[in-house]
């Protein structure tokens, strides 16, 4: 089906080569295992996010469309693809020449590194070609218990919540889960107790009025149930989750939810590392390339090909730009000493410029920066004014008088901030649980976490409908909108404002 | 066995095409028509279906850019063109599109590909081969013409680098005689063909400017086709409400009038035209004849029908009518064509185009037999 194959002969002994190169370097990667391509194979695996086989949904054809079009009009090419998997996989284009492939190969020993060693990567399922198989056989089978359509379109709603999601998961651990679950028990227990006036009464006569209230709630649904769940669901960012524990689904529903939230944790670290990510890889091939890999007569083709991934942007930062020229102003600055109390308080420019304590800690930094950051951190501790001057930097914004994108300043702090704020939850609005049994009525009330921008209420009201679907009663979201604060709710029918 | 996200990609073009799960319907930015845009330049609407997310406004939001520029620069780069305001988020929602610049002949190749076109097997005996040059690779002589700059410098550059004289703090690269490449052509075997174009078009009141653009929008992929089919084309033009007359390209689009309408009028000057000018037995003949189905009386479609039947079918490679719904045409014309043709003779092919949306379709009914 695929037509990926593994590489041999010169290719072969080129990557040997390369990872000579990486090990020499002190780079740590999983085993590394490079297959050949066509160009429609490439389209594919990249429209399924580098995976060989994931379940049937027609965003993958959508992707896959788009990316054979920008192909064909020869507007786009896929250079490389290497996904986050123990053995890590990449995948070459046929068509790429030598140079190409050169350079791929060291880029992808740099991504190999990353994934291994980044520790928002630590707890990624590192078998997830198996996991995706699953999931994708799994769904088929639904699909052919229930039908196509209705399975798809649940899927639909489940891909609408996909970016809500809790970005502290990463570090939970199963102990961590453990310890949530135990800490919910205790609260549900404490709940229920708290209802009794008197707690000295028999064991007895607790069992008997437990099995009572049992029953006792069996008749009244689950009413109070919810009532619990209220304060321990506020503040839950993990929607996905949160609908598949309280959301009166089927269990196939669920599963599929699940399916879904799985994939979208196992992306997650990439989403918040992608400047330091793509920025290491970089770092990595122009090494291995300029000091070692490259033959005199390829320099000339390499820098154009070089400087075309680094090529910069008016209306976006290029992660890679902005990753690779940040690492070698740490790796820069370690080198000579240019940190700390004593060089920041110094007031002599002169002296500052030519600072300079042959420190050669440079490596060794970047190493641990790159375990130890995500994009947020790393442009938090590591961006300097004179760093943005030199890279030009600057910020822009909307001019309602000439309806146009304008630049705005180039002070440090602007700058910082904007690009933090770009980042802040990997891009995503931030939305929570406020209650789960909004005006006593079971209704579901969303907050959203509003730190400067407005939501699109346009897409907000189709999402809100999509979750309506799953939970089955009005969805409320709190949120500012044009400065106000607002509540809107869909109640299966449409869009209100309740607070007016 | 085919990749499964080809059944993926099929659920996608379907839901597109709104012949499945309807409740996409809303959430799909269409566009599914290659628009020609200025010189070698198209834009290529790639439709899609937004999934509803919770995300940001777009506009307010502003961001960060690399490159210089004073405070109050645009960073889009187009001075003066608006950015789309707030307002109702419509089909244009999320619409993506590429704009290329490419080739006509590349363009009637992915035209061709995309309809599933058959290539023309051209008729007549006059096919001569001919050798033609196509300029696709490098050569290190040739005429100033025909200097290749980008690899000129190239290896202006290598030279100077391996030679030492590279100075990066002063990067001047400065080409010498030996750096110079040009362009130059393989030579390729041809066969001699030509065919003739010939449209005509009813710009009777009722033919309104949406219908004619829909006439223009098919007429250039038309072209492009047929251009990419036979070694010389002629195009001419005839447009004609009761009388009809022979009128450049420009004045073809252009013009409005406003009497009654007489078909007859224009398959008259178009036998004309093909009894004067073109041998049916050297040329390839395609008269495509378009509008919106009115014509004056019974009695002159019947003319029409006879012109056709004695003088124009027997000489053309195929006639094609095209019928472009407006509000006032009654859409007669088509019904007595195809009571008379119907739909799977051999020489006329009839489609009705309903909108834009319908143009693709209609060319792939008027191409699709490789005639």
């Amino acid at each position: 089906m695929l037509r990926a194959k593994p590489i041999n002969g010169d290719l072969l002994e080129l990557q040997k080569e390369i990872q000579g190169y990486a090990d020499e370097f002190g780079l740590d990667y999983f085993p590394q295992v490079f297959e050949m391509c066509d160009y429609d194979t490439i389209n594919i695996l990249a429209a399924q996010g580098g995976f060989p086989i994931r379940y049937p949904h027609w965003k993958f054809g959508m992707d896959y469309d788009q990316l054979s079009k920008g192909y064909r009009f020869g507007l786009q090419k896929i250079y490389e693809m290497v996904i986050n998997t123990n053995p890590c996989y990449a995948y070459l284009l046929e068509v790429n020449n030598w140079l190409d492939q050169k350079l791929v190969m060291a880029h992808v020993y740099g991504h190999n590194d990353f994934f291994k060693n980044n520790m928002w990567f630590s707890n990624t399922n590192r078998k997830m070609m198996d996991v995706m198989a699953n999931h994708g056989t799994k769904i088929r089978r639904y699909m052919e218990k229930y039908g196509q359509e209705k399975v798809e379109n649940f899927i639909d709603k489940a891909l609408s919540i996909e970016n809500l999601l809790d970005i502290n998961h990463l570090f939970e651990t199963s102990e961590v889960l453990e310890s949530r679950r135990t800490k919910n028990e205790l609260a549900r227990m404490e709940g229920e107790n708290n209802g009794y006036v008197v707690d000295d009464r028999s064991q007895a006569l607790k069992s008997f009025m437990r099995g009572q209230e049992k029953i006792h709630k069996e008749v009244r649904t689950d009413e109070e149930d919810v009532v619990a769940e209220k304060n321990l669901a506020k503040g839950e960012r993990d929607i996905m989750r949160f609908l598949i524990q309280h959301a009166p689904i089927e269990e196939w529903q669920a599963d599929v939810l699940g399916c879904i939230r799985e994939e979208a944790y196992y992306f997650l670290p990439q989403r918040i590392t992608k400047i330091m990510n793509e920025g290491w890889a970089s770092y990595w091939h122009s090494t291995i390339m300029t000091t070692r890999a490259m033959n005199p007569n390829e320099f000339i083709d390499f820098a154009d090909k070089h400087a075309g991934v680094m090529v910069m942007s008016k209306q976006n930062i290029n992660p890679y730009k902005i990753g690779i020229e940040l690492f070698r102003d740490i790796e820069f600055r370690w080198n000579t000493g240019r940190f700390g109390k004593e060089f920041n308080e110094c007031q002599s420019l002169e002296e500052k410029e030519n600072w300079n304590k042959n420190l050669g800690l440079g490596r060794e930094k970047i190493f641990e920066v790159r375990k130890s950051h995500n994009d947020i951190s790393f442009i938090d501790e590591f961006l300097t004014p004179e760093f943005c001057n030199r890279q030009q930097l600057f910020t822009y914004k909307f001019n309602p008088r000439t309806s146009r994108m304008e630049v705005d300043t180039r002070d440090f702090q602007a700058i910082k901030q904007k690009l933090l704020t770009q980042l802040t939850n990997f891009g995503q609005p931030l939305i929570q649980v406020e209650d789960a049994n909004f005006m006593n009525r079971k209704e579901l009330l969303l907050k959203h976490v509003h730190q400067g921008v407005d939501l699109d209420m346009q897409f907000a009201s189709q999402t809100m409908s999509n979750i309506f679907a799953i939970w089955k009663r009005p969805v409320s979201l709190s949120t500012q909108y044009e400065d106000k604060e607002v509540v809107f709710q869909f109640d299966g029918k449409e869009l209100k404002q309740l607070n007016k | 066995m085919d990749h499964p996200i080809k059944r993926d990609h099929a659920r996608f073009r379907k839901i597109v095409k709104g012949k499945v799960r309807d409740n996409l319907r809303k959430y799909v930015s269409q566009g599914q028509q290659i628009i020609p845009k200025g010189n070698d330049k198209f834009t290529v609407p790639m439709p899609s279906i937004d999934i509803p997310r919770f995300k940001f406004g777009d506009k307010s939001e502003g961001g960060t850019g690399q490159g210089d520029g004073q405070q109050g620069d645009p960073v889009d780069g187009e001075p003066g063109e608006g950015q789309p305001g707030e307002g109702e988020a419509g089909e244009g929602e999320g619409n993506k599109e590429l704009e290329v610049e490419m080739g006509v002949e590349e363009l009637a190749k992915i035209l061709g590909e995309e309809l599933e076109l058959p290539n023309i097997e051209p008729k007549g005996k006059q096919q001569i081969a001919s050798t033609v040059d196509k300029y696709t690779s490098i050569g290190t002589v040739g005429p100033d013409s025909l200097k290749h700059l980008k690899r000129t410098y190239k290896q202006a550059l290598k030279r100077q680098m391996a030679t030492g004289i590279y100075d990066p703090n002063n990067p001047r690269v400065i080409p010498i005689r030996g750096d110079y490449r040009y362009r130059s052509a393989d030579t390729k075997i041809e066969m001699e063909n030509s065919a003739v174009v010939i449209y005509m078009m009813d710009v009777s009141g009722s033919m309104g400017e949406e219908q004619k653009e829909i006439v223009r929008t098919e007429s250039f992929w038309i072209n492009l086709w047929l251009k990419s089919q036979y070694k010389d084309i002629d195009i001419r033009y005839i447009i004609h409400d009761a009388t009809a007359k022979e009128v450049e390209e420009e004045t073809f689009f252009r013009t409005r009038e406003s009497g009654g309408t007489l078909i007859s009028s224009a398959l008259k000057l178009c036998k004309h035209i093909i009894e004067t000018d073109y041998d049916p037995n050297e040329w390839n003949i395609y008269p495509f004849h378009f509008s919106d189905g009115d014509n004056w009386s019974a009695d002159d479609t019947k003319m029409c029908l006879s012109l056709l039947d004695d003088h124009i079918l027997p000489a053309s490679n195929m006639f094609c009518y095209g019928q472009v719904e407006s509000r006032y045409g009654s859409g007669q014309f088509y019904k007595d064509l195809n009571a008379r043709y119907h739909q799977d003779h051999e020489k006329v092919i009839l489609s009705k185009i309903k909108n834009k949306d319908a143009i693709l379709d209609s060319i792939k009914e008027f191409l699709g037999k490789g005639k």
